[in-house]
């Protein structure tokens, strides 16, 4: 039995979804419009031969099915990352604009780190956050290398992350006081990943799932705290675990002031479930959107918004 | 003056006058740098804060912070001071260099292909020694690869290892 097999009754089309498990995932890059256009990303690709197809629901976002998306002038140029088509899907859910202040609070590698900064125009404050130190070097190097300036880098735990050293009740005109929005892409069992990841099943036990279940409402709890009244926060993961999905939202709507929102998704997918092994979550979980991997050729991801205070 | 404590980040001084770390390069002092030597727009780095962590190796970063400001990294690296020829890095050229109206060599793709993987190169050029920005052309206008050290007569890639690469010949 594989984990897989847990969901099949959460599953709309078993089939699909075991051959879609199945496959190999095609090389996705982003153009990184911080140093350059998603034309001259792709007059760059022409012109190198390198066969590209934007994804149809997304310009910046390319599916090169003879290529990895190393080894090419657009790559070394910084003008493309390569980055797993749904997990595009966060940061454009997220949707800051340019100025605002922004916490990643489980920021590395740095994929969704780097498509906030350019969303924001390299524009206002970006805290990207992770407790794994190792970790941190590949944010940093990906960060430099798409040209990203609006960045912080903090090597903290998120579950008690503290504004002070942004200047929190200061009277400085820059002090951080809270944030306009936060994502919180967490850690977590990474079933989905198994198209790209045939080993993810290797560590899985319901005890990891459990046991980073609280480490994840920690991190929400603590996002919800650190945003201002009337600002979102995105939570998501790449898992289909509801004990690590809807009940981190069920524990959080019910501890801290938020609310979920409706999401404007440009990827097919299904609502979050309401009952899951006996038990039952807030109505509005079902707000949250769980990606299969049949449902648009990717890999599984969960993503739900909330907004604080409101 | 205080010593340096190359631990933390800390904000330039503005200008040299302001200056109350020994050896510290001011504000005023590094924009001026990337201005003159680049012929960059004297207000490309307006709105930019500046930070010093480790010795000499400066920061850019589009917000500010209170200093000194406890993070692993603000921005991006940018400069390097605190010797005697100031170093630009390879991901500030690429980002800031596009603009660069001096001390810009231009190669030809093949140069081009051996300079991103670290090799050193003989090309045509009457310009000042020191540290280039290397271009090439692509998807039709000229991009900035790196930073190049000239001196006789070379060309030094100094693009750091971890952002070489052997690209393949493509036709």
């Amino acid at each position: 039995m594989t984990p897989l097999e847990r969901y099949e009754s959460l599953v709309d089309d078993v089939a699909a979804f075991r051959a879609a498990c199945d496959r190999p995932l095609p090389a996705v890059v982003r153009v990184n419009t911080i140093k350059t256009t998603v034309d001259r990303a792709r007059d760059a690709l022409d012109s190198e031969g390198i066969a590209h197809e934007p994804t149809d629901w997304h310009p910046g976002v390319l599916r090169l099915p003879e290529d990895s998306p190393g080894r090419n002038w657009p790559h070394a140029h910084g003008w493309i990352h390569g980055q797993e088509e749904v997990s595009n899907l966060p940061a454009l859910v997220l949707d800051p604009d340019p100025g605002d202040r922004v916490w990643d609070a489980c920021a590395a590698p740095g994929s969704k780190t780097t498509q906030l900064a350019a969303l924001m125009d390299d524009r206002g404050l970006l805290v990207g956050n992770d407790n794994n130190l190792g970790r941190l070097s590949a944010l940093r190097h990906n960060a430099e290398r798409l040209g990203v300036t609006n960045i912080a880098v903090t090597n903290r735990d998120a579950r008690n992350f503290s504004l002070k050293p942004l200047g929190e009740g200061s009277d400085r005109p820059t002090a951080v006081d809270a944030f306009d929005h936060a994502l919180v892409d967490a850690p977590c069992s990474c079933e989905g990943t198994i198209r790209k990841n045939p080993d993810a099943f290797d560590t899985w036990s319901l005890d990891h799932v459990r046991s980073v279940a609280g480490v994840q409402k920690g991190i929400l709890r603590r996002a919800v705290q650190a945003t201002r009244p009337g600002g979102t926060v995105v939570y998501s993961t790449c898992t289909f675990a509801p004990e690590e999905n809807e009940a981190v939202l069920d524990h959080v709507l019910d501890a801290e002031d938020c609310r979920l929102v409706d999401i404007d998704a440009p990827l097919e997918g299904v609502p979050g479930v309401t009952e899951w092994a006996g038990e039952r979550f807030d109505p509005s979980v079902a707000k949250a959107l769980r990606i299969y991997p049949h449902h648009n050729d990717t890999g599984g991801f969960f993503c739900a918004k909330l907004e604080v205070g409101a | 003056m205080t010593d340096n404590d190359g631990q933390r980040f800390d904000r330039l001084p503005a200008t040299a006058a302001e200056r109350e770390v020994a050896g510290r390069a001011s504000r005023a002092e590094v924009i001026d740098w990337w201005v003159d030597r680049f012929g960059l727009d004297a207000d490309t780095f307006d709105g930019y804060t500046f930070w010093e962590k480790g010795a000499g190796k400066i920061w850019i970063f589009a917000a500010d912070l209170p200093s000194p400001v406890d993070c692993e990294g603000v921005g991006m690296t940018f400069l390097r001071t605190r010797q005697e020829h100031w170093k630009p890095t390879t991901n500030a050229v690429q980002r800031f260099g596009g603009a660069a109206t001096r001390n810009v060599i231009e190669l030809d793709p093949d140069e081009a292909r051996r300079f991103l993987a670290g090799e050193d190169l003989t090309p045509a050029w009457d310009g000042d020694w020191g540290y280039l920005l290397v271009a090439h052309r692509i998807a039709g206008e000229r991009e900035p690869i790196g930073v190049g050290l000239y001196v006789h007569d070379e060309l030094r890639s100094v693009v750091p290892k971890g952002r070489r690469a052997s690209l393949p010949t493509r036709e």
